[in-house]
């Protein structure tokens, strides 16, 4: 790695960003919030394979636990329709719990794996559960040219 | 220039491009044209205070204490629903940011790769195989995303609405993901309030009619007649609308695929999100997972500090995280700050935007659309704007 951060705050302040990394939603289960594991070509020099990977991996595990119908969101749905969704207003749903779960997993992910390495993950939730969004910083200080690689090659290997 | 930037917290809501209106801080999103809900709401509420004017008091001694108790609890359930039918968001698609947007037609671009000069490129689909059908997702020029199975754009509303089913003046919203289940028990239970009180009319009538004839019951409750002719009409229509709405469900089907036949016919592709079960299809839609809203109405929109270029705003997990970019997507889009904007003209642009904090009443220009996407006519939407119940 060209470059060496070691948390966040330095990221933040010192790094300036080179481009955008979108991971698409895979549809191949329908309408069910699930991203592509298919790894992007622009991060090849700058995160192992296998972390990144394992990242999406997790985030759709979480996805499926949170729109699981089972016997917990039956339960929730009669109890919620019952009070005329009144409930609502008070309890926290098992979807925002799972949520919120999520949001933690990525602000750990970001301190721990990527920030080192000048990535961020955005959560998937500011960009409508659309696409996972990674940015990617290139130090100020390292002053090497930035590899704003061809997004074309993403292009090309399109489903 | 020393400028000092205007304190006044700005929520996301009102920057959000689309034709909503929000009230209550951006806690009640609602389509413009509102008329039709006001008159549903005229309707519902003023026959329910007629019935328990003229009929209860009558009917509670006659009969029994139960039935106004029984209606007064069927009325709010139903005002409960339209409610939450109305003011809550259906399941609203954010638009692309310019930098997704950008990846995005530079995908397209590579995939298309050289058309000849005078020639139109190829339609913007993506194909994906769900459950082992062919679904086509198209690209709204609008929003600038494919829109994922399911969704469609209301030009009504102009917004891409997951699993959009239609959009209905009657509740003046769009009824989409996250409020089909309200919309369906609204309309449920609407059916049932005025069949009740249909019936107890003409119970009351009788009634009242053996002890004092006909005429003398008219006169003395001219309500029942209003009542009546109100339930008459609404009977038809709303009870009509329920059934329509059941079979739907129980086909896991939208009333937008309906009317567009996607899934019927022999030589087209089967509805592949149907469990082929009737009541697991009807446990999905009604008892699913309550989605949250992926709008984050009630943000607050944070200025970017013109301190340095490369100080986005502070990355944070909480809900109430922001946009580190104003946006204006009102206007022309190059005009949009990102980090590579150079630090003076930054606050001349924040301030354009701090212009126009009121929410949508005013009519804004129509969007200029940027040179590289073309605007298509929205067949599929225009086809929902005439649907009527």
């Amino acid at each position: 790695m060209a470059t060496e951060f070691h948390n966040l705050q330095e990221l933040r302040h010192s790094a300036s960003l080179v481009t955008k990394v979108f991971i698409q939603r895979d549809y191949s289960e329908g309408t069910v919030c699930r991203f592509q594991s298919k790894f992007p070509s622009e991060l090849d020099n700058r995160i192992e394979r296998t972390l990144l990977e394992e990242t999406v991996k997790t985030l759709n595990s979480y996805y499926v636990e949170a729109e699981k119908i089972g016997g917990q969101s039956y339960l929730e749905g009669c109890l919620a329709c019952a009070t005329a969704y009144i409930i609502f207003l008070c309890m926290e749903t098992r979807y925002e719990k799972v949520l919120k779960k999520i949001s933690g997993y990525i602000q750990e992910q970001n301190e721990k794996i990527y920030a080192p390495r000048g990535l961020l993950l955005t959560d998937p939730i500011e960009r409508g559960m659309r696409v996972l969004e990674i940015s990617v910083f290139e130090d100020r200080g390292s002053g090497s040219s930035s590899p704003s690689s061809s997004m074309s090659s993403a292009g090309s290997s399109a489903r | 220039m020393s400028a000092v930037m205007i304190t006044r917290k700005v929520r996301k809501w009102e920057k959000l491009p689309g034709k909503n209106t929000f009230c209550c801080d951006g806690r009640v999103m609602m389509a413009r044209q509102k008329g039709v809900f006001y008159l549903t709401l005229f309707l519902i509420v003023g026959t329910c205070a007629l019935f328990f004017a003229f009929e209860c008091p009558y009917l509670a001694v006659h009969l029994s204490p139960a039935i106004p108790v029984f209606a007064a609890l069927l009325f709010l359930f139903v005002m409960a629903m339209l409610l939450r039918t109305s003011f809550s968001d259906p399941g609203v698609l954010p638009r692309a940011l310019p930098e997704e947007a950008t990846f995005i037609e530079m995908e397209i671009e590579a995939a298309n790769g050289n058309v000849p000069a005078g020639q139109r490129p190829p339609p913007r689909i993506r194909n994906v195989q769900i459950n082992n059908q062919i679904v086509k997702l198209k690209y709204c020029y609008t929003c600038k995303i494919f829109r994922p199975p399911r969704a469609s754009h209301c030009s009504i509303c102009d917004n891409c609405v997951d699993r959009f089913d239609h959009h209905c003046p009657w509740v003046g919203n769009c009824v989409g993901k996250r409020n089909y289940r309200y919309f369906y028990l609204f309309t449920m239970s609407l059916s049932l309030l005025t069949i009740y009180i249909f019936t107890f009319d003409i119970v009351h009538v009788v009634m009242r009619s053996v002890d004092n004839g006909f005429l003398n019951t008219l006169k003395e409750t001219p309500g029942t007649v209003l009542e009546v002719l109100v339930c008459f009409f609404t009977l038809w229509s709303v009870v009509g609308l329920t059934g329509f709405h059941t079979y739907l469900i129980s086909l896991n089907q939208t009333t937008n695929e309906d009317i567009k036949g996607s899934w019927s016919g022999k030589n087209r592709v089967q509805n592949p999100y149907s469990h082929k079960n009737i009541i697991k299809n009807c446990c999905e839609v009604l008892c699913g997972p309550a989605y949250p809203s992926v709008l984050d109405r009630r943000g607050v929109m944070q200025e970017d500090s013109p301190v340095s270029a490369t100080s986005a705003a502070p990355y944070s997990t909480s809900s109430s995280s922001s946009n580190p970019v104003p946006q204006t997507t009102k206007t022309t889009a190059p005009l949009i700050p990102n980090e590579h904007t150079p630090d003076d003209a930054k606050p001349s642009i924040a301030a354009s935007a701090e212009k126009s904090p009121s929410p949508k009443e005013e009519h804004p220009p129509a969007p200029k659309v940027p040179p590289l996407a073309s605007p298509e006519t929205d067949a599929e939407a225009s086809l929902t704007k005439d649907k009527t119940h």
